[in-house]
């Protein structure tokens, strides 16, 4: 396998007593689908905050393209090429789908600090940001105010965003929440479309969806990683089965 | 824009429509300063979420560079204008690097707190008149010619500068910059994980609206040719924010709207009774409860 | 300057910061359960000073005055909260500074109209006339004093209710977990009106006894409820154990720094100069302090909400 693009190893967090992220070491190559699954309360959402740098771990090392990072704040990460979508929607209401997607553009293009010339009508920064909108067919809708798009509309968006920022890592925190089976069906299209071109860890408690995508999956579990493996194999192990069970028997 | 052209188009034809003598021309210059500064104002509230309660501070070290100056007999715009709104900038960078680092309530009450020195320190200087205000020499000149003390070319000139405020925050927030500070005013974490740390944009705003009130300051001190610690008093500061919302934050036309509209009913109920802030007072009240959307909605309901 | 000024200004510095200590702990508790942000809050304290001053005129007691104003101002406090304020609280920050600064206008003007702009006085009772002698040769009046003690054991009884009591419990938990408390099942809106009446009869208190020893007149309110938010900031919003150091801190820091920096100046500068700046950066002292404290800590020294 080619060099990992991204590398966690020996992450830390406790809350109080509580180790909510113990040792976790894992990595994702470049081009892969890395699934991060594990029944509730496992720990994913605090690792998805190290990871994109909302939430600093107490000892550990994260690597990306072969640079620490752990250090640095969330729009810091954002501009080295690792974008995170949000498990609960994260866009900005007030602005049409194309200006959402039209700011992460204009994020990696050039200086923002410009103040006269009208940005809407910056024709680069439309025409990548409408690329983006297309690649998860949200073409039709770039001018809806994004706080009027349906909630399905709203995820695809929201990876539009992350796909405008021209990354090098998504950081997808379950991108399927709260979406109805048909909306799920699309966008596990468009996930499906993307393989390839971007490494992506994903998030997800969609196991159908998690095993239709994935290269690789890691089970975090009480805050560990107990595997990390090919998805034929990690569904034929006998304790992520038992972890899953356990879950399944107290729901 | 639509409102906002009618009022001005309205501030231009006045002294021809019976508006000309001094008095009525004072108000009216007063109103256009006033909303010069609730333009400034609007960007930080409007634009950028940053609700300052110490605005008021950023005209008075505006009209206090220009005391200092005036005081050393430099009198002539060409450098009073520059200097004001850079003291004014100078002092909104300072006091905006501490304050930006907060949010939400801890930066009202910084801000206000910041106002609060400043009009301490405007207090305490004894060698500009400390509590009782310094008076003018006279108006500033341009280039040497007494031009100001005209008072259709200080009409004018209010008038102008007023446009060219209006328009250029309005240029401002549709920019490249704007558009970066309004995202943060929405939601300041998706901007920055798109990876824009929403801190220095808003730190230059800050300090802009400080220069462009600044500039407010210097217009107010030549009408007056009086300058007072009332100027950064912070029941201005209040006054200055009540202007913006009675305007509506929707837009930023509705700054100009409501500074008009505020400084003719305060005008109007000081003519009916001494202790108009009876009156005044719960207006405001009111008009928070209820008139959502400010001016600006009631017109586009109406 | 001598040890003798030293420790009278150090002494008045003190009691002011209780002073403002009692402003700001209803303040802050206010601003902790519910999130409100209340400007008004200063006017609690004019109104205070002039129920008080009124009510000893009227009865000719400073006892039966302050007896007498506590309810008083209880009362006022609850017609604004019936009236004006509990429409706010669901409101953002923005409208209830402004609508709560509607109604400094409305109050201050209503004093104004009632009582003129000349300041009241309110006579020293007689029981605490005089002066004690702090060292020999130096008289400190015993009032003083008395606000001093009365104010610490009204903050010591605050202590003892917000960390000892059922209701304190509830208070303190409706300062971090609003929410929460309201789904235990808890009236907040009654939670609240209790808070809220205790804030405004301290603030009312703090403004009685300041009245024979500060100038009662329509914008006393003003300068206490800044530096009332000063201490509030400082202390971080919500904590009661906050806003008492932070409002010693402020009271010691703002008189000491007023008094004696013009003196401290003369020692580098000449007498003028010194004066006018000693003047100028005295009274900049606070907002400087203020500064550089949230410079390190941005929410204060005792944050309460994470």
């Amino acid at each position: 396998m080619a060099e990992a693009l991204l590398e966690v190893a020996g992450l830390r967090k406790r809350f109080g007593g509580l180790a909510v992220t113990d040792d976790v070491s894992f990595d994702v190559a470049p081009g892969e689908i890395h699934a991060v699954i594990g029944p509730n309360g496992a720990g994913k959402t605090t690792l998805i905050h190290q990871l994109s740098g909302t939430l600093r771990p107490d000892a550990g090392s994260i690597r990306f393209g072969g640079r620490e990072i752990v250090g640095m704040g969330l729009a810091r990460r954002a501009r080295l090429g690792l974008a995170r979508s949000f498990q609960i929607t994260s866009v900005l209401p007030g602005f049409s789908a194309l200006e959402n997607a039209a700011l992460a553009v204009q994020a990696r293009s050039g200086s923002s600090f410009r103040f006269l010339r009208a940005a809407a009508t910056e024709r680069g920064l439309n025409d990548e940001a409408m690329a983006a909108l297309n690649a998860v067919g949200l073409g039709a809708r770039a001018g809806v105010m994004a706080g009027r798009l349906s909630h399905g509309e709203k995820r695809q968006l929201e990876l539009a965003v992350a796909l405008a920022m021209r990354p090098r890592l998504l950081l997808l925190d379950e991108p399927l929440a709260g979406a109805g089976p048909e909306e799920t069906e699309r966008l596990v299209g468009i996930l499906r479309g993307l393989r390839g071109q971007y490494a992506i860890l994903l998030v997800e408690h969609d196991m159908q969806a998690v095993f239709a995508l994935a290269d690789r999956i890691s089970v975090l579990v009480y805050g560990r990683v107990i595997a990390t493996d090919l998805p034929a194999v990690i569904r034929a192990n006998a304790e992520v089965r038992a972890a899953y069970l356990g879950e399944d028997e107290a729901a | 824009m639509r409102a906002a052209l009618v009022v001005l188009a309205g501030l231009a034809a006045a002294p021809f429509l019976g508006f000309g003598e001094g008095y009525s021309l004072t108000l009216l210059a007063r109103a256009m300063i006033l909303a010069m500064a609730a333009v400034s104002l609007w960007l930080l509230v409007g634009g950028a979420g940053l609700v300052s309660l110490g605005h008021a501070a950023m005209l008075g070290v505006g009209a206090y560079a220009l005391v200092v100056l005036d005081d050393a007999r430099i009198t002539d715009a060409v450098v009073v204008v520059p200097v004001a709104m850079g003291a004014a900038a100078f002092f909104a960078l300072v006091t905006g690097a501490v304050a930006i680092r907060t949010s939400g309530v801890h930066f009202i009450m910084i801000t206000l707190a910041f106002g609060q020195m400043a009009f301490f320190t405007a207090s305490s200087l004894a060698a500009y008149g400390g509590d009782d205000g310094y008076t003018l020499y006279g108006r500033m000149t341009v280039l040497g010619h007494r031009w100001l003390e005209d008072r259709l070319v200080f009409h004018y000139l209010c008038l102008g500068l007023l446009a060219l405020a209006l328009l250029g925050t309005q240029m401002v927030l549709g920019s490249r910059f704007g558009r970066v500070l309004r995202a943060a005013r929405e939601n300041a974490l998706r901007v920055e994980a798109v990876g824009f740390s929403p801190y220095p944009y808003r730190l230059v705003a800050y300090a802009a609206a400080g220069a462009v009130a600044g500039l407010a300051g210097v217009l107010l001190a030549n009408a007056t040719e009086f300058v007072a610690p009332s100027y950064l008093a912070w029941q201005r500061s209040g006054d200055l924010l009540f202007m913006v919302i009675l305007g509506g934050l929707g837009s930023l036309q509705g700054a100009v709207l409501g500074a008009v509209g505020f400084v003719l009913l305060e005008e109007w109920l000081g003519h009916l009774t001494e202790h108009w802030r009876l009156i005044f007072g719960p207006l405001l009240v009111l008009s928070v409860l209820f008139l959502k959307g400010g001016l600006v909605g009631v017109l586009r309901r109406g | 300057m001598s040890l003798g000024l030293l420790l009278v200004q150090g002494l008045n510095g003190l009691q002011f910061g209780v002073l403002l200590f009692l402003v700001a702990a209803g303040l802050t508790l206010v601003f902790g359960v519910m999130d409100f942000i209340n400007l008004a809050h200063g006017v609690q304290y004019m109104l205070g000073a002039y129920l008080g001053a009124s009510l000893a005129a009227w009865t000719g007691s400073f006892w039966l005055g302050l007896v007498l104003a506590l309810p008083a101002a209880l009362v006022c406090g609850l017609v604004l909260e019936w009236l004006v304020f509990r429409h706010l609280y669901e409101r953002d920050h923005l409208s209830q500074v402004l609508a709560t600064f509607g109604v400094i206008l409305f109050l201050n003007e209503a004093v104004r109209a009632i009582w003129g702009s000349a300041p009241l006085q309110m006579p020293v009772p007689t029981l605490l006339e005089g002066g004690v002698q702090l060292m020999p040769g130096l008289q400190y009046p015993v009032y003083r004093i008395a606000i001093l003690v009365a104010g610490l054991a009204v903050a010591g009884l605050l202590w003892v209710l917000v960390e000892r009591t059922r209701i304190g419990a509830l208070v303190r938990a409706g300062a971090t977990h609003a929410p929460m408390v309201a789904a235990l099942g808890v009236d907040i809106r009654g939670l609240f009106m209790l808070v809220f009446g205790f804030g405004a009869m301290l603030a009312g208190f703090a403004g009685v006894m300041a009245a024979p020893v500060l100038s009662v007149d329509p914008g006393m309110g003003d300068t206490v409820l800044i530096l009332a938010f000063v201490v509030i900031t400082i202390g971080g919003i919500g904590s009661v154990r906050g806003a008492f150091i932070a409002a010693l801190l402020v009271g010691v820091i703002e008189t000491l720094g007023r008094s004696l920096l013009p003196d401290l100046l003369r020692l580098v500068m000449a007498a003028s100069p010194a004066r006018q700046a000693g003047a100028a950066l005295g009274s900049m002292l606070v907002y400087i302090a203020m500064a550089l404290i949230l410079a390190v800590r941005p929410r204060g020294l005792f944050p309460v909400r994470g």
